[in-house]
């Protein structure tokens, strides 16, 4: 740790990293930004956007144009109901694959992440018709499990990890004790992985929550999440920026407030392991 | 009760044969203590017993019921394992009513038998902290108290001590073996430490490459062990070893002499310089160069004043003197 640095190579690094920290978040802010100008003001050139009055118009439109509460709600429902089917099928895979590896284990692991690696519209058609013919297109319960599925790699992929810290002493300690599989992996496994799980549970909440693609296809209108809403106002009928940057808003700053109350968690969930 | 019958015992993980097949009786009350190098499948054992692992073949017997395939849970035994293991999310007194909770007990009947663990093992102060707040010896012990709730058929400790430091480590010695005394209950105690071994046991099982070298009593192994590997592991410092012409007149093709049966003697014996003194006070060690036999281990007691570079006569005690066939095999 003990490793010299000079006053300048610090201010170095400083200014460094807020560059970049402030690159990262330009497009966020820009978006903020341009949802409180008028729609001729937005796409000005940057210095004239900013010296632009300030008005919420964009808002109100978008609120009388279109109903945010439904769009939020299924957002909510897909995101959550998604990160929770997830954990229900993912806490005994890893617990399987971290506590009882057979020879395959790690083929088995890989062949699941490298679903990842697929473009997702390789699979759209068998999708789509599957969706259709199971009358599942744009309702909650069918993007739902497309969520689920989709994320499952990762979220058997980090509780691998987690569960691979967890000694397997312990869990034979519980075994001894007396408690079956079940009871094992309620009141011993999880309870230690709670800070695992909960990290787990945070990220997959944001990506489905981010999720655009597999939205927009299989949705119209009743199941349509917040993504859906947004893409809304990119519309044939022309750019409407401000409008666009609004309703934008509107859709990640829950995520985003989420996200900041959680960030604690999120960054020892992710560099859980890293450091014994 | 808590008697324990392994007949042919067999494991093997894929292709290694880890357990070749043994055979051992282990009798209600017994303090058992499994000893052996590293690698010698002593953690195996227990753990083929626990029910950790599954037996390739073989039968096990815990109290007259066959309990080959039975899960861990079902077979009345309780272990204390080696990194403690404890529940680290749940308190002194949840981790000590584990095992009761999951047997279903009333809540009433739980809290009673922990405050009476917590009381033998002098944890009554610390029931309401988590295993992180407490010492390794508390850990030790708060280990100790989930297993004996249970009233467990038989105890079984995986190197229980090795995590902890040297006095401690004589400070839980003792209180184990008080413990057993107490509870009279059957323990089996794996160590690859002789001292524990010689200490705690009433019987030891030496084992090397997953078989029974011996089974005795400490002192039974110290004096008339088997074969060349008990005579070797048991007692400290190791004993020495001479093959060549000396063994053969004592017609054997090794002879073994432990370092206590060596005395410094005026004229006659082997002779021999010091190359290593270790001066511990009650007892002197040293490493002795024989032109004749090679490097010998001699233990002194008290202080002599004796250094490297001097020069001294060594003669072995007559009755003392091990001898061993070419298959290593003891000859008396």
């Amino acid at each position: 740790m003990a490793r010299k640095t000079s006053p300048t190579q610090r201010a170095v690094v400083t200014v460094a990293a807020w560059s970049i920290g402030f690159l990262i978040f330009l497009p966020i802010l820009w978006t903020v930004i341009l949802s409180f100008k008028s729609e001729t003001d937005a796409i000005r050139t940057p210095l004239q956007v900013l010296s632009a009055p300030w008005t919420t118009a964009s808002y109100a439109e978008v609120q009388a144009r279109s109903n945010y509460g439904a769009h939020f709600m299924n957002s909510v429902i897909i995101s959550v109901g998604s990160t929770v089917l997830a954990l229900i099928v993912a806490i005994p895979a890893a617990w399987a694959m971290a506590f009882q590896p057979g020879r395959r284990t790690k083929d088995l692991l890989m062949w699941m992440l490298s679903t990842k690696m697929m473009p997702a519209v390789g699979v759209l058609i068998p999708i789509y018709l599957m969706f259709r013919d199971f009358g599942l297109l744009d309702t909650r319960i069918g993007l739902t499990v497309v969520m689920t599925l989709i994320n499952l790699p990762i979220v058997v992929w980090m509780l691998y990890t987690y569960f691979r810290e967890i000694p397997s002493e312990i869990l034979e300690a519980a075994r001894m004790d007396g408690a079956s599989l079940g009871k094992e992996i309620l009141y011993v496994l999880t309870p230690m992985a709670v800070p695992g799980i909960a990290s787990t549970l945070l990220l997959n909440v944001i990506l489905a929550w981010n999720e655009a693609f597999w939205t927009l296809q299989l949705t119209t209108s009743k199941a349509a999440p917040l993504t859906a809403f947004i893409a809304s106002y990119s519309s044939p009928e022309g750019l409407f920026y401000a409008k666009l940057s609004a309703a934008s808003t509107m859709a990640i700053a829950p995520i985003l407030i989420l996200g900041w109350f959680s960030q604690k968690q999120l960054v020892r969930g992710l560099t859980f392991g890293a450091v014994k | 009760m808590g008697q324990i019958t392994l007949n042919k015992v067999r494991k093997a993980f894929g292709e290694a044969e880890v357990i070749p097949g043994i055979d051992l009786q282990i009798n209600h009350g017994e303090f058992v203590v499994f000893v052996g190098p590293s690698g010698c499948g002593k953690s195996t054992l227990l753990r083929l017993i626990a029910g950790l692992e599954d037996i390739s073949s073989g039968q096990i017997v815990i109290d007259g019921k066959e309990a080959s395939n039975a899960p861990p849970g079902e077979r009345g035994l309780a272990m204390v394992f080696q990194s403690y293991a404890l529940y680290p999310h749940m308190s002194v007194r949840k981790n000590i009513a584990f095992p009761l909770k999951m047997a279903g007990m009333p809540p009433a009947e739980q809290d009673r038998r922990v405050e009476d663990a917590a009381r033998i093992l002098n944890l009554s102060n610390y029931l309401d902290r988590r295993p992180g707040q407490l010492s390794g010896g508390q850990r030790q012990r708060v280990a100790i108290g989930r297993a004996i709730v249970r009233e467990p058929a038989a105890f079984l400790f995986d190197e229980p001590l090795s995590n902890l430091d040297a006095a401690l480590r004589v400070t839980m010695r003792h209180e184990i073996t008080e413990l057993h005394q107490k509870l009279k209950t059957t323990m089996i105690y794996v160590t690859h430490d002789q001292v524990e071994a010689m200490t705690m046991a009433d019987k030891i099982v030496v084992l090397h490459a997953g078989r029974i070298e011996q089974v005795g009593s400490p002192l039974e192994l110290y004096n008339a062990p088997a074969n060349i590997f008990v005579a070797g592991f048991i007692g400290s410092p190791r004993m020495n070893f001479i093959t060549g012409p000396e063994a053969a007149k004592h017609g054997a093709h090794t002879i073994g002499i432990r370092p206590e049966h060596l005395e410094i003697a005026a004229e006659g014996g082997w002779q021999g310089r010091v190359h290593l003194a270790e001066h511990l006070g009650s007892d002197t060690f040293l490493k002795v160069d024989s032109p004749e036999l090679g490097e010998l281990t001699v233990r002194v007691s008290g202080e002599r004043g004796l250094n490297p570079g001097d020069t001294l006569r060594l003669t072995p005690r007559p009755d003392r003197i091990y001898r061993f066939s070419e298959d290593g095999r003891s000859m008396t």
